[in-house]
């Protein structure tokens, strides 16, 4: 892998529980605060609802707004932020040749009418015909649009104009970690020169939770910090983008680097293989040069899930590094954890400072020093693994 | 000796293994004869009841064990066999270890009503049935293979186990340009000198009774349901729809230099992926064409040749009255006046739209015309459309020689994917 290029982070779009923007997610994670928390509203689970969002403000047309469910809105809206960050929002020249590529699930039942139909099918002589008449006269016909995997990419072209290239992957957190991988490697091999990469989640949906709950992976309350106590996935509705760019690109046109993308790497251990995701995350966390210096931190987009979490912390245990939760502050989002947990990562090391640990999360341990590399791990709650390193750019 | 090397400058990506499975049979062979001859593989629905349906036809694939399972059940199985015919022709690796990446275009994946119901059942609450009654049976009653069953990356993540694919398979959707994707990917990958061989699958087999309800009420599916086989028309004056389908191919990518270390023998060339996004609308294309005019020329531009390279296009052809003709919009500005004299069949007359699979498959079906200087007709061509007067050849399969093809995929979503094949390596 000779002549690679750097790929430098230019432009970041997040929103959280915590709120929109990067400045908002600084201040809430140095303020020491706790996670926003949802014990009661999707009972017994814990999600982390998404902060008071004005759509409006990068997706001004209604029409627009009404074409889509909550997670292709937040996505779509994080999308918007991470062009206006990067100075590129209503560029049609760069626009035009900007290639994505998005994370996403899917999905996003009609609950009612899926309640309504399971209430009376079993009564009915013919369940199967029942269900036939019931879908067709009960399905709105733009939702299979916000059900639509690629149609968060879709949305994207149509709200912000991105039309380079559209990609999306699905799988879950590993597709974000590969949504990423992707557009940072065709930088770095010199055949893109501008990408707008990441996803988004719906936290607040029992049709979501439903996935989790076959296998009882869902967190129920209390809520608990999940590398030191993983118990199940305390899921949060997030999304995040980030503009990543060849350094020629960004300097002809007088962009700085947020931060630096140095690499994205991503493995499936074969999990029925005793100690195989420890070994893969020693592997992966070496291969990013964890160990070499004194300003480096870890930045965890753990699940909670029990078995995977577990290995995961072993290995940052070991590591001796100073490691921060993403999940414990914004929860978990899935195929957005990837790209959520690399936007603060990035924050964090443009600012050059850790936020302070979080009480009861005893791998945190506090880092007064300069922060200057990140890594982010990410463990998928069923199957792959990825790491990513952020350093800063000067 | 031959350059491994293209015009550009990076790795010649090859073809040394190709597999197929559509509602016409499993294999190439079967298909093919099936495809030369003018078969359709398009009937009346059987899977689900369709009363009611305004749609009762499709090119569902019925004679797999998995036929009456899931989606991904369906998808996984269709996926496995093309693969296995595929690789097995390649010769590549050793069985179950495949040496390089696996892209995976696999259909949307979500819990489905067989579920649902049992869920439904067992929480049988005494009032209207909540989803909050669903998650309270789904953490009492032990279906823990339903959750990996419904993930998004399950099919793809069986797959890599099955075939010992090189690390975290990628799955993907860009609708119905899939396919497409997901070759492009694996080309990339092998450009780049991340590998030296990619396995690129895409599959569908999600023709449920929903699936198919949703599509019509985007009033995007034919409902000349009177004879399923004369349903899909791509290009004809009386064309109304597409007829939704399942199917699966799969193709083994190679640097070229790899390919010949080891003797194998060249299927293709990938010679050119163009690929551009269209901001007009969530189902239609921009009428004046410019993506899809975009997304050609930059594959023949990635290929390195001009439009007059071309002597034979594979169209998206899914037979709805709206792509037919935004897609002869974009021929006819990509090769002007010579687009009259260009044969242009649509394999989806005969196989119906297979979606996430259309890419892949019809690639297979592109590099087996080259190979055997044979063009599988558009079928259903009775009464030609005045507007887009185009040589499709109506009917009956035409001998010529082909020596490069465009592939076309276009999806919802603004996706436009074109890909340039040839026989030979230059």
């Amino acid at each position: 892998m000779s002549n690679r290029r750097d790929v430098w982070i230019t432009g970041i779009g997040l929103v959280s529980s915590l709120g929109e923007g990067p400045q908002a997610h600084w201040q809430a994670l140095s303020s020491g605060a706790g996670p926003v928390i949802d014990e009661s509203g999707f009972a017994p689970f814990v999600v982390h609802p998404l902060a008071p969002i004005s759509f409006d403000a990068q997706i001004p047309k209604k029409g627009d707004q009404r074409q889509m469910e909550p997670w292709q809105r937040i996505g779509t809206y994080a999308a918007g932020l991470a062009l206006d960050s990067a100075g590129i929002k209503g560029d049609k020249d760069i626009l035009g040749t900007t290639d994505m590529v998005v994370a996403a699930g899917g999905g996003e039942r009609d609950q009612s009418v899926d309640g309504a139909i399971l209430t009376d099918i079993e009564k009915q002589p013919n369940p199967e015909v029942f269900l036939n008449e019931q879908l067709l006269s009960n399905l709105r016909p733009t939702l299979f649009l916000a059900q639509l995997s690629n149609l968060l990419a879709g949305n994207i072209s149509i709200v912000h104009g991105v039309t380079g290239s559209s990609r999306t992957f699905m799988g879950e957190e590993s597709s974000g970690t590969d949504a990423v991988r992707i557009g940072w490697s065709r930088i770095a091999a010199g055949t893109s020169e501008i990408a707008l990469v990441g996803g988004a989640y719906n936290a607040e949906r029992r049709d979501m939770l439903l996935l989790f709950a076959l296998k009882r992976l869902a967190m129920h309350a209390p809520w608990a910090p999940v590398l030191a106590e993983p118990k199940g996935v305390p899921t949060g509705s997030a999304g995040a983008f980030l503009v990543l760019e060849s350094p020629e690109h960004a300097t002809a046109r007088g962009a700085k680097p947020i931060a630096k993308l140095s690499g994205v790497w991503s493995e499936r251990a074969r999990r029925n293989e005793p100690g195989a995701v420890e070994a893969v995350l020693e592997q992966l966390l070496k291969t990013a040069g964890a160990g070499t210096s004194e300003d480096t931190a870890v930045f965890s987009a753990a699940s909670g899930a029990p078995e995977p979490t577990l290995a995961e912390a072993a290995v940052l245990a070991r590591s001796g590094l100073p490691v921060r939760s993403v999940t414990d502050r914004v929860g978990h989002g899935l195929e957005a954890q990837m790209p959520v947990a690399l936007a603060l990562a990035a924050l964090c090391v443009a600012e050059g400072k850790l936020f302070a640990p979080l009480a009861g999360e005893t791998l945190e341990k506090p880092f007064d020093g300069p922060l200057s590399r990140a890594i982010v791990t990410a463990v998928g709650h069923w199957r792959g693994e990825g790491v990513a390193l952020v350093e800063r750019a000067d | 000796m031959a350059s491994y090397t293209d015009k550009a400058g990076r790795p010649i990506v090859v073809v040394t293994g190709m597999g197929l499975v559509t509602s016409l049979g499993q294999g190439k062979e079967d298909n093919w004869a099936k495809l030369t001859s003018g078969t359709s593989g398009i009937h009346r629905i059987t899977r689900f009841p369709i009363d009611a349906m305004r749609t009762t036809i499709a090119g569902t694939v019925d004679y797999l064990p998995k036929s009456k399972s899931t989606a991904p059940d369906l998808s996984e199985e269709l996926a496995t066999l093309a693969a296995d015919e595929a690789i097995s022709e390649s010769g590549i690796g050793s069985i179950g270890s495949f040496p390089g990446p696996l892209f995976c275009a696999v259909p949307p994946i979500e819990l489905e009503w067989p579920q649902r119901r049992i869920l439904a059942q067992e929480a049988a609450p005494n009032a209207p049935v909540t989803y909050d009654d669903l998650l309270r049976a789904a953490e009492a009653n032990g279906h823990d293979a339903w959750h990996e069953r419904f993930l998004y990356g399950s099919i793809a993540d069986h797959l890599a186990d099955r075939f010992g694919t090189r690390g975290q398979p990628i799955s993907l959707s860009t609708a119905c340009a899939s396919g497409n994707t997901s070759i492009q990917l694996g080309v990339e990958a092998i450009r780049r000198g991340d590998c030296d061989a990619a396995l690129s699958i895409a599959t569908d087999g999600s023709v449920t009774a929903e699936a198919l309800i949703r599509f019509s009420l985007l009033s995007a599916l034919s409902t000349n349901n009177d004879m399923p086989e004369a349903a899909s028309r791509p290009f004809a004056k009386n064309r109304d729809g597409f007829i939704i389908a399942e199917g699966a191919g799969a193709l083994v990518l190679e640097s070229l230099e790899h390919a010949l270390a080891r003797g194998a023998k060249i299927l293709g060339v990938v010679e050119g992926v163009g690929e551009m996004a269209d901001s007009f609308h969530r189902t239609r294309s921009s009428p004046d064409a410019k993506p899809v005019i975009g997304c050609m020329r930059r594959a023949l531009a990635d290929a390195g040749v001009e439009a007059e390279a071309i002597d034979y296009i594979n169209a998206h052809g899914t037979s709805t009255p709206e792509n037919d003709r935004m897609e002869f919009t974009g021929m006819s500005a990509v090769f002007g006046e010579r687009l009259a004299g260009i044969p242009i069949s649509s394999n989806k007359s005969m196989i119906g739209h297979t979606l996430t699979a259309a890419g892949a498959i019809e690639a297979v079906i592109s590099l087996m015309t080259i190979a055997n200087g044979r063009i599988p007709p558009t079928i259903n061509y009775e009464l030609p459309d005045p507007a887009i007067p185009l040589d499709v050849v109506p009917n009956v399969a035409r001998d010529a020689t082909v020596t490069r093809v465009m592939s076309n995929s276009f999806g919802f979503g603004g996706q436009n994917v074109c890909l340039i094949l040839t026989g030979e390596p230059a």
